[in-house]
Order: C-alpha cells, then structure tokens, then sequence
C-alpha cells in the first residue's frame, strides 16, 4: 500500500511557494498550507521557503505567534526544511539585519559574500564532506549571505564562490537549503525525494 | 584567491507569438517552431541552465494568452526562466510572477520610465529584474541604446545606461549586440568584456553566437556570466550538452548533467 506524504508549507509574505508548490506538486505529494492564522500543529513535516530581507522574514514569521510555535515544534523533533532565508532563519543572527535574532535553532550567524558580484547568482557545485548518502551535484542559488555553522559536523552542503561556503545544513531533525532545490532541475528534485523519504520513515 | 565554481550559464532564447514559439525569416515572416512548453523541456533537459521567452506579440489584449503559457511553463519546468516582451508596469510584473516566472526583463519601458526598476527592486527584489539593453555602435564604435525591437536608436550611451539600470535595481543585464544579432559571427568580445568587467552584476551576452568556440571565447576572453543564443539551438546545429562538454573540456566551469 502506498503512503501519502503530506507536508506543512509556511506561507509567509514573499516567500516563492509558488514554485515549491509545483515542485511537490509534481512529487504527489500533499500539500497543507499553515500561517499565522492557521498554526502548523506538528503531525507533518514543515517546510518554509523564504525570499527577501533576513529582517523581513522574521518580522513576518513573528506574526501571530508562528516563530514560536515553530521554534518549539522544532526542538520537540517535528522535521524542519527552510530553503533560502529559510534556512538563514535557523540561526542566531545575520549581518543583513543586525539587531534582529533568528530562531536560534542552529548555533551560527549569516554572513555576506566579500568577493566577486553580490548576490551570486547560478548554478554551483556541491561538496559532501559527511558521509551520508548526500550526493555532490549542481544547484541553483541566489544569495548575498550564507550561514557560518558554529558546529562544523552541522555543514551538509559546501560550495565554492571566492570562499568556501555552507549550502546546505543538517542537524537533527533540522534541514536547510541555501540554494533552491525548486529550480535545480533534475537532481534538485532528487534532493527534495531524498529528504521526504528520510523524514516520512 | 580561492577557489569559484559559480558556473557560467547557458540560456537558450525563445521567442513566442500567440503563444507559439516562432522564428523569423528575414524580417518577413515567422514560422512556427513548436509548444513553447515542449521545447522549453527539450531544451533543460540538453542541459540548459536557465530559460528565456521573449512574447513578440505581447500587448495588453493579448496579456491573458502570455499567463497561460507562462502558468504552463512553470508547471513543467524545473530550472529557473525569464520572461520578456511588452512588460509595462509593476501590475504585469506581478501577474507574471505569480504565473511562475522567475525573472522579468524590461528594456524599452525601463528607458521611458527608469523607475519601473527601482518598483521592481522594492516590491520583489533585484534577482527577479533582467534589464534587456539592445546595443548599436554608432560610426565612432560607441555603443548606443536602441528600444521599441531595434527601431528606434535613443543615442543613449549603453554602458551609462547599464551603470544607471544597476544604481536603480537591475539585478542582471541581458546586453544584446545589434551589429552581431542574426549574423553568427561570434559575440561582440569588446563590447561584452568592457561590461563584464566593470559592473557588479551578471552581465548575460548576447547577440552573434555561431559555434562552440563563440562560446569558449565570450567566457574565457570577455569574461560573461551567462551567454544567451537562439538559430543555433533552434535549428538542431548544436545542443546545448554538446557546447558545455567543450566548454569543460576548455576549463571553463559548467554545470555537466
């Protein structure tokens, strides 16, 4: 008997669900959407797409309560995905807007690219370093800012842009994608199977 | 300096009228060349890093026709597409990123009304706002600004105008060279290097691509970001898989499916 997955997608103002909700779409698999006025309950793995200003994201997920409740369904183990500055989020702080503190779910801050045109934009290369089944591919991103992980065992991902950079984090139950598994064809799609397979075990 | 494999982008053209792709022959006509949702899906899975529709025909009655395709597009694409053509106001931007485009390109109502860039950049950010610069050099070799499809020469000076669009919120230039457009005979080097290297964002060539080596040498010579082509890919001569194993194979970083 085949199992639905059925997933819960945050929807913030100017997060891109759109293309994420075809990418699951094509993927069968359900899609519940949870905001502020409709609190994700933690019966379903949550992913949150994110585009914009780190500040903005938070002010916006600050409404109604959603940080927190997703704060908390994440420390009680409820699988986490955030793609973009949805994965920026997860960490203590970033340089785009000081002052403002993410959920703190990862320890690390976000830092901005120093060198070549900001933000990068396109397909880069994935380096595995854990041993995990992970494979290397292309991904598409863009960003101005990436995650420094305190915790080095918490880097997924690595590529390369004038400096080596976390793409990708994983810790727990927490997922994160800087780069857009939505909009890197094949093996983006590869990605997104592999993490909903891992998470609906 | 360590080590960058942002990879260089292969972006085939597509351009679309009614919602067909078509191309033309000798400024006359146009034929028909197929789905533009097929071809479109033929053309990632070459190995096509990125997309780009350019609507003809794009005009305000026909506004509904171009959401449906662009609705269609995105539904069967997974990489990341740009879509151009008639692009007037903040309100047809919106409707063509919530269609599922990516990316918009302005070009001549981003001369008439430059604001429409900053709009874009506040309401959805730089990455979704692809400035298209049409280019003619005058007789002095100064490249100058043309809009309305080539017809009208503003005698605007390109590059003042690319350090402008960027200032205002471009967040790539898409710079078309008029005097190589349609003549296969490689992308304008100078003109594309010159850009390249002195603004701070992607800078996509186009306009003259023949052959493999158009491409080696539009990235190894004048440094592009990304390279834009149509008749070579349109007409079966070359796909884009085989261009990027040369390219490889010349050392410059593609993504290999």
């Amino acid at each position: 008997m085949k199992t639905e997955i059925e997933v819960d997608l945050v929807n913030i103002d100017g997060g891109n669900k759109g293309s994420v909700l075809r990418l699951l779409e094509r993927l069968n698999v359900s899609v519940n959407e949870v905001g502020f006025d409709n609190l994700p309950k933690g019966n379903r793995p949550l992913i949150l797409p994110g585009v914009g200003a780190f500040g903005a994201v938070m002010q916006s997920i600050e409404k109604g309560g959603l940080s927190q409740c997703v704060s908390q369904l994440v420390k009680s183990g409820t699988p986490y995905l955030g793609i973009c500055v949805g994965m920026q989020i997860l960490f203590d702080g970033s340089e785009e807007t000081p002052g403002v503190n993410g959920l703190g779910l990862v320890p690390g801050s976000v830092v901005r690219f120093l060198k070549g045109k900001v933000p990068q934009i396109g397909w880069n290369k994935l380096d595995n370093l854990q041993n995990n089944g992970y494979e290397p591919g292309y991904a598409y991103f863009v960003n101005s800012y990436y995650a420094v992980p305190t915790n080095s065992s918490d880097t997924l991902y690595s590529a390369d842009y004038y400096e080596r950079f976390c793409a990708a984090v994983q810790r727990d139950n927490i997922t994160g994608f800087q780069f857009h598994p939505e909009k890197s064809g094949a093996f983006g799609q590869k990605l997104m199977q592999r993490w909903l397979f891992d998470v609906s075990k | 300096m360590s080590a960058n494999n942002l990879c260089k982008r292969i972006i085939p053209c597509l351009d679309v009228a009614n919602g067909r792709t078509v191309k033309g022959i000798n400024f006359t006509g146009l034929r028909d060349m197929g789905d533009p949702i097929e071809l479109g899906a033929a053309y990632e899975k070459q190995g096509a890093d990125e997309l780009v529709f350019l609507d003809i025909t794009a005009s305000h009655e026909k506004r509904s026709t171009m959401l449906e395709w662009v609705k269609d597009v995105a539904k069967n694409l997974s990489i990341p597409f740009t879509v151009g053509g008639g692009v007037n106001t903040i309100d047809d931007v919106q409707a063509l990123l919530q269609a599922g485009a990516d990316k918009v390109s302005v070009n001549t109502q981003a001369v008439k009304n430059p604001k429409l860039i900053t709009d874009i950049k506040i309401k959805f950010g730089s990455q979704c706002c692809v400035v298209a610069i049409d280019a003619k050099r005058n007789s002095d070799g100064v490249a100058e600004v043309l809009i309305k499809g080539g017809r009208e020469n503003t005698g605007m000076n390109a590059y003042d105008w690319a350090t402008k669009c960027v200032e205002l919120g471009a967040g790539e230039i898409l710079l078309t060279s008029w005097d190589k457009d349609g003549t296969q005979s490689g992308f304008d080097l100078e003109l594309v290097k010159y850009f390249s290297e002195n603004l701070p964002v992607p800078i996509i060539a186009s306009g003259g691509a023949k052959n493999s080596q158009s491409f080696v040498d539009v990235f190894k010579l004048a440094f592009a970001d990304a390279a834009l082509a149509a008749t070579i890919f349109h007409d079966g001569s070359h796909t884009v898989g085989e261009i990027k194993n040369i390219l490889n194979q010349e050392g410059v970083q593609v993504r290999i499916c």
